[in-house]
């Protein structure tokens, strides 16, 4: 189980502070996929951070299975919004998602049938000698999804994964998401400022409020598990909770500007 | 282009400079300047194996120990600094003031603390050429993505592996900027040492043949070194187009993404 509580981050900067996140608690169950929605620079990046041990928060802590986040947390992988920039270009795709193993002592056969296996979850069987940037983007972000499924992660975070791709490949790679989470069993965290996406997604959305955030709204999205772009998007009850969604997050941004 | 065209291109201009310098010598009675075939009969007879092996080879080899040493210096201490702030902070100053010094005064002072052997050689190769290479390799270090350090980081690649998977690689483009600069100013400095003091080496040997009058033998030399220095310069390339493969096709790739 994810639990983030009294979360608060300040950055500090000569004698100026931007207080980004303000109060936050949360849980996410195990085996649990919850998608984070906020307004745009509401601070979903830096309460990622905080999660994934990339960043020390002010106050409140972070919890992995009732252990304190302090440093990167083992059995977490995170996808990141910048696949470009993500995946290292000067490694095959191949030695990309096989390196975090190496670092985990995987066994070498182990680790050969890691990579295959979640090359092919992620259908880029075949493309193991090439560079990411021989890939298009959508294909860059499958091998950056491909390492964090190689690595076996008990949680898995992605930070805006899909912002950067069109519009078809997003929704090939939503699907992507939900097929993985449902058979690997992992908890996901996603975030994403996509209302949209994160309903057709999520099991539970968690809606933040501008910066300084806090948790406006929770919901628990009560879609059929089997979902797919063309129904569950004309689905009344999508539409209905979509719109539960946008009006707290509209709320959020009025909030903000008063 | 074809291989053939591009040939051509690149030979076009040393042939023009060829057949001037030999049309225009062709009867120069200048003492200083004599025709280009009497220096060509000169090559030749002066650069004979055994004279190879007696002044050439010494030279090279100094020319690699003191490039190497430089290099691995180089590269080792502009990774800690780099890395660490705190020592970048204190060293920048006076490794700025090191390198503005221009290395060939320091051969008579490291004369008098190495001698004038071999090793003399070597240090003002090292000393010469270790900046360029320092330099560039801190400046590499620090350029290395936040993204790309985040994610090693997040999975947890730490200790020799971020080093030589991550944090070389990524700087590696602009350390092998500081490499080719570097070579060129060991071949400069091992001739420059050879002229002060030495008993054998391509720069004595020019020198020799100045003093005693060998016109000729003289400008034979240089030819020599223009030709040695474009072979070593030649042998760069290779090696790094080979290294380097990666940035290129990233980089190839980024202008068609445009």
């Amino acid at each position: 189980m994810l639990e983030v509580k009294g979360l608060k981050k300040v950055y500090r900067s000569g004698s100026r502070e931007v207080e980004a996140l303000r109060d936050l608690t949360f849980t996410v169950d195990n085996g649990d996929l919850v998608c984070l929605v906020g307004p745009s620079g509401c601070g979903k990046t830096t309460l990622l951070r905080c999660i994934s041990g990339l960043l020390e928060p002010t106050s409140g802590d972070v919890k992995v299975n009732g252990k304190a986040v302090a440093g990167p947390p083992p059995g977490m992988a995170v996808v990141f919004q910048e696949y470009g920039r993500s995946l290292f270009p000067w490694m095959s795709v191949r030695d990309n998602v096989e390196l975090p193993l190496k670092q985990k002592k995987v066994s070498k056969p182990r680790r050969a049938e890691l990579v295959e296996e979640a090359l092919d979850a992620v259908g880029l069987t075949g493309t193991e000698t090439a560079y990411p940037w021989q890939l298009s983007g959508g294909m860059q972000q499958r091998v950056a999804i491909a390492r964090a499924v190689a690595y076996e992660p008990e949680t898995l975070l992605m930070d805006e994964p899909f912002a950067a791709v069109d519009a078809q490949t997003r929704a090939d790679l939503e699907d992507l998401v939900r097929k993985l989470w449902q058979r690997l069993k992992v908890t996901v965290l996603f975030v994403t400022h996509d209302i949209d996406e994160a309903v057709y997604l999520g099991r539970r959305v968690v809606m933040l409020s501008s910066s300084p955030t806090v948790v406006q709204d929770e919901l628990v999205i009560d879609l059929p598990a089997e979902r797919d772009q063309l129904h569950t998007r004309a689905d009344p009850r999508f539409i209905e909770l979509r719109t539960r969604v946008y009006e707290q997050i509209q709320l959020a941004k009025k909030a903000a500007a008063k | 282009m074809t291989v053939a065209r591009r040939l051509l291109f690149a030979a076009a201009l040393p042939v023009v400079l060829f057949v001037g310098w030999w049309v225009l010598s062709a009867d120069s009675e200048s003492f200083y300047s004599p025709p280009l075939s009497e220096i060509l009969t000169a090559f030749g007879n002066t650069w004979t194996l055994a004279a190879i092996k007696a002044e050439v080879v010494p030279s090279l080899l100094r020319l690699f120990a003191g490039y190497l040493l430089a290099s691995i210096a180089g590269v080792g201490l502009g990774l800690a600094i780099g890395l660490n702030r705190r020592l970048r902070a204190t060293l920048e100053p006076v490794l700025e003031f090191f390198r503005a010094i221009p290395p060939p005064v320091l051969v008579p002072v490291i004369m008098l603390f190495a001698g004038i052997g071999d090793g003399m050689k070597v240090i003002v190769i090292v000393f010469g050429c270790v900046w360029p290479i320092l330099l560039n390799t801190v400046e590499g270090v620090r350029a290395v993505d936040s993204v790309v350090l985040e994610t090693a980081r997040s999975y947890r690649v730490t200790g020799t592996a971020r080093l030589t998977k991550v944090i070389l690689p990524s700087a590696g483009p602009q350390i092998v900027t500081g490499l080719r600069q570097a070579l060129s100013i060991a071949i400069i400095l091992m001739v420059i040492s050879e002229m002060f003091a030495a008993s054998n080496g391509l720069g004595f040997t020019i020198v020799q043949f100045q003093r005693s009058f060998a016109i000729p033998e003289m400008w034979s030399g240089i030819i020599l070194l223009g030709l040695l220095g474009f072979a070593l310069s030649l042998l760069f390339r290779l090696a790094e187009k080979r290294v380097l493969r990666w940035y290129e096709g990233l980089r190839e790739a980024q202008r068609r993404a445009g």
